[in-house]
């Protein structure tokens, strides 16, 4: 389905050079299986994966290959068409659009308001309430993310990335998010490739990647890498040090 | 009535065939088919052009559509219309120029539109302006609104210019009375070197009155926009003016809101923001599979919806 072939990608300072960062180094991936989620702490490199994958930058090397074929120099556009769909961490708010403009702009084909309704009502909202809502600032940051999710849903395309899709979400819908992933993995013709910290997301998953410090660190069924996950001290040693 | 002319009027008026209800559809200056209904006259004017249109007090859900067209390159018209819209009544009032300019000389409306609301009488202003054709010709519209709401009156003025008019300067300037109430929603796009100004002015002199003047705006290539927004609460009252505009290409645009509270219990608000479409916006939307150009055009049509 989707690989990785050595990418990397780095951030640079123009009027310093020893400031260049490397983000991501020489990463290699191949994602076949229905459900992969990648995890690793903050700043690990795990949302600048999924923009190089989106298109939306470019890594410095390495190429990017969907089903055989080379897209590292296609654009956000292009790969959207080839199958590529991808829900914000922070989802995008415009005055004016409306939840059901984006629903339709997500399946890009007009819809019935009805159809539209399936998309809302899966990510636990009350359909006809947001329906004609504008995606402005008065929706509340856990109904954009749902949003989010239902848009990509709509587009129903073979490859899907979800940047954190349990950020801002409460506990009371989080089982509810399960369920959407689950029945997801049950009806997709392609790979789900979740970005998360949630436990409960890693329990579904297939394939668990992690990614720290630009590089993956490791990988493999959930079996395998969770119990070292859940004993491994990622946190800053000098803070654990104040602590004990 | 020419297809051009036809198509103007439904650009403007958003009708198709003869209106129901009261009209009076001016075309090339002239009178071109008028009709008045048992509680709405219109009566043409003898000192000046224009028309006086005259609503009975009580007359309830009934509209007046009053709609202008230009089509003929180099006419300059200008008209006066007074609305009188009697105690307690409720109606819809449709009005709108169309230009179609395809010659080289610049034609141009200029209106002057009274407004005298009666008390707890209810009206729904709706203009647009219109311009087209390929001649080098400008299409100018000047339109002047003056609106007089007694107490407990409610007026709601929709104004709308989205296309095709080279130069316009627009003036409201609204007084209001007790419970007097005043909404006013103006949606703009400019492009090429099209000059747009507008001029909103209005006096909160009776207690407890209220306005809202939201304006947005869309200014493209190398156009230029200027908005300003003056609310003079001059009792206890309340006062919102907003400017909302996005800026692409070469243009310009200028929001000016001036508050003034002569009162202590005025309560007076203003907001502007101008800014270019943002970054992500455009990407949240390319990832959906439109174009760059296709989600620019989403955007803007969404915003001036």
């Amino acid at each position: 389905m989707l690989e990785l072939q050595n990418v990397s990608y780095q951030v640079n300072d123009k009027s310093d050079k020893s400031n260049d960062k490397e983000i991501l180094k020489n990463i290699n991936l191949n994602i076949n299986e229905h459900l992969v989620v990648i995890t690793g702490p903050n700043g690990g490199g795990k949302s600048t994966l999924a923009k190089i994958i989106a298109g939306i930058i470019k890594p410095i090397s390495g190429k990017i290959i969907l089903d055989g074929e080379d897209i590292t120099n296609m654009s956000i556009t292009e790969r959207a068409n080839k199958g590529i769909s991808f829900a914000f961490q922070q989802p995008v708010r415009f005055k004016g659009l409306t939840v059901i403009d984006m629903i339709r702009l997500s399946a890009g084909k007009d819809m019935t308001i009805s159809e539209a309704c399936d998309y809302l009502s899966e990510v636990g909202l009350c359909a006809k309430n947001y329906i004609n809502r504008e995606i402005n600032a008065s929706l509340s940051g856990g109904e954009m993310k749902r949003i989010e999710i239902a848009m990509v849903l709509a587009r129903g395309t073979k490859f899907s990335i979800f940047d954190e899709p349990e950020a801002g979400i409460d506990l009371w819908s989080f089982q509810n998010l399960i369920q959407v992933f689950e029945k997801m993995y049950k009806t997709i013709k392609g790979s789900i490739l979740i970005i998360s910290h949630q436990e409960r997301i890693l329990n579904i998953a297939d394939r668990i990647i992690v990614l720290a410090d630009g590089q993956v660190t490791s990988e493999g069924s959930r079996e395998e890498v969770m119990p070292n996950l859940i004993k491994s001290d990622i946190a800053c040693p000098t803070l654990l040090d104040k602590i004990i | 009535m020419d297809t051009i002319e036809k198509n103007l009027i439904a650009q403007v008026a958003d009708i198709h065939k003869v209106p129901e209800g009261a009209y009076n559809i001016r075309s090339n200056g002239e009178l071109a088919g008028r009709n008045t209904t048992a509680n709405i006259d219109i009566v043409t004017k003898e000192d000046k052009p224009g028309i006086d249109i005259i609503v009975k007090p009580g007359t309830k859900n009934e509209s007046v559509h009053i709609p202008v067209v230009l089509s003929m390159s180099g006419l300059k018209d200008m008209v006066y219309n007074d609305f009188y819209i009697g105690e307690g009544s409720d109606v819809t009032i449709v009005a709108g120029c169309g230009i179609h300019n395809c010659g080289i000389d610049t034609s141009e409306h200029d209106g002057v539109h009274t407004f005298y609301i009666k008390k707890d009488a209810k009206v729904k202003y709706i203009e647009k302006h219109y311009g087209e054709g390929d001649g080098t010709g400008k299409r100018i519209l000047n339109p002047t609104t003056i609106i007089n709401i007694e107490e407990g009156g409610y007026m709601e003025m929709d104004s709308v210019q989205i296309k095709g008019v080279d130069s316009t300067k627009r003036d409201t300037k609204a007084y209001l009375s007790d419970g007097a109430t005043l909404v006013i929603h103006e949606k703009i796009m400019t492009h090429g070197l099209q000059t747009a100004e507008t001029n909103f002015e209005v006096d909160l002199d009776g207690k407890s009155s209220s306005a809202n003047v939201v304006s947005r705006s869309v200014a493209k290539e190398n156009s230029k926009q200027v908005f300003n927004s003056k609310i003079n609460g001059n009792n206890e009252c309340n006062g919102h003016t907003e400017c909302d505009a996005i800026i692409m290409d070469n243009a310009s645009v200028s929001a000016i809101p001036q508050l003034t509270a002569n009162n202590i219990d005025a309560a007076l608000i203003h907001e502007a923001a101008i800014g270019k479409i943002a970054g992500e916006q455009l990407i949240k939307l390319m990832t959906l599979g439109l174009t760059e150009a296709e989600a620019e055009e989403q955007i803007v049509n969404g915003f001036l919806k």
